[in-house]
């Protein structure tokens, strides 16, 4: 039935949780494997050199802002993405009881590590 | 005729007799040729008249003959014996959609969530008939010609885990119907249709499964859509924040 009187509307916050889970999902797709490529298998084979890994390198990296923002980054994107990817997982397998609480929860913990890394790359300054 | 045949499971409920749906089982003899659509037919003229389904065109355009054949929304009409020969086929009501009588479908829903996305032209300023038609060049229609090609067989509704889930998400031909208008360079009224978009139950309702793309008999990829509108619709959340009406 066409309805006459103009319906309201609500905007969904969505768009906020679907940027961060776009953005991690391309980190997560384009460099994770990477990264599990050379630590996993490339430095344990030998193939890379593990003195380009040493604390000494990996620390004057994650102390300078670029290496610090990286490594920010790198954390907290495929988080963002992944609590998400649960968050909407959970509607789909059917577990419906206490949505608000999921949000909380899922969006609560990719928001908590990311402070905490954040804290923890900011104090070995 | 051939000596072959294939049997056919339809999935029947009728609402005076059956208190809930069973399974009926005929045997029609095959031919590589028949469609599903015929085979149905053939069973309503020679073994059971009081078989219920819906059709017209019988060749893909009226968008009546929607159904789960083996457990995939199919239109009847564009789907063959040969496709499943020596194997049984089973016939089923849309799924995701209450059952009125046998294969017939209640669409009310779906009629009402195209209604409810302005399905129309929305003109900016009123022209005057003497100024003439509104042109469109080639590539302004190649913006939205793909979504307008939707025949409103509902498939892509029985194909969605979201609108399984909860029936108040918009779905996807409705939502790709709105792009077809959103993208029409003749229409003006994308401010109106943003609000409908931007709702939790609007594009936000879709986790991009894709299954609506897929099973869509005239590739109108309406998962594209949506996910085109995404991008509007983020593009629409930072605009209003910064100047929210
Ligand atoms: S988008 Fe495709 S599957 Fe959905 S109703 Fe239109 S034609 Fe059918
Ligand atoms: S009978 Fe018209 S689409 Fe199948």
């Amino acid at each position: 039935m066409p309805n006459n009187t103009e319906k309201t509307y609500v905007r969904s916050h969505e768009p906020v949780f679907w940027g961060l889970f776009g953005a991690g999902g391309m980190l997560t797709a384009f460099f994770t494997p990477v990264m599990i490529l050379i630590t996993g298998l490339l430095i344990p084979l030998g193939i890379i050199d593990k003195q380009h890994f040493s604390y000494e390198k990996i620390n004057a990296f994650a102390t300078s802002w670029y290496g610090a923002a990286i490594v920010l980054v790198l954390v907290a994107l495929p988080l963002w993405h992944t609590l998400h990817r649960i968050f909407h997982g959970l509607h789909d397998l059917g577990v419906h009881r206490g949505r608000d609480w999921q949000q909380v929860i899922c969006y609560g913990f990719a928001f908590a590590v990311s402070v905490f890394v954040f804290t923890l790359l900011l104090q070995m300054f | 005729m051939s000596e072959l045949t294939v049997e056919i499971d339809i999935l029947r409920y009728r609402p005076e007799l059956d208190s809930e749906p069973f399974t009926q089982t005929f045997e029609v003899p095959y031919t590589p040729e028949l469609s599903v659509l015929e085979a149905l037919q053939y069973i309503k003229d020679h073994l059971d008249s009081s078989i219920s389904f819906r059709w017209s065109c019988r060749m893909a355009i009226c968008g009546s003959c929607g159904m789960m054949v083996n457990g995939v929304p199919k239109l009847g009409c564009k789907v063959f014996l040969r496709d499943y020969y020596p194997k049984k086929v089973s016939l089923e009501p849309l799924a995701n959609f209450p059952i009125e009588r046998d294969l017939v479908v209640v669409m009310d829903d779906f009629i009402q969530k195209l209604e409810s996305v302005k399905p129309y032209i929305i003109p900016g300023e009123n022209k005057c008939l003497s100024e003439g038609p509104y042109q469109q060049t080639p590539e302004q229609m190649a913006k939205y010609k793909q979504y307008s090609m939707c025949i409103n067989c509902g498939l892509c509704y029985a194909a969605c885990p979201q609108y399984a889930l909860d029936k108040k998400f918009t779905g996807p031909a409705a939502l790709a119907l709105l792009a077809r208008y959103n993208r029409d360079s003749r229409d003006n009224g994308e401010a109106q249709r943003m609000k409908i978009v931007n709702q939790e139950e609007g594009v936000w309702g879709c986790t991009f499964v894709g299954y609506c793309s897929v099973v869509c008999p005239k590739d109108v990829d309406p998962a594209a859509a949506i996910q085109l509108l995404k991008v509007e619709s983020s593009k629409d959340y930072l605009i209003g924040m910064f100047k929210p009406d």
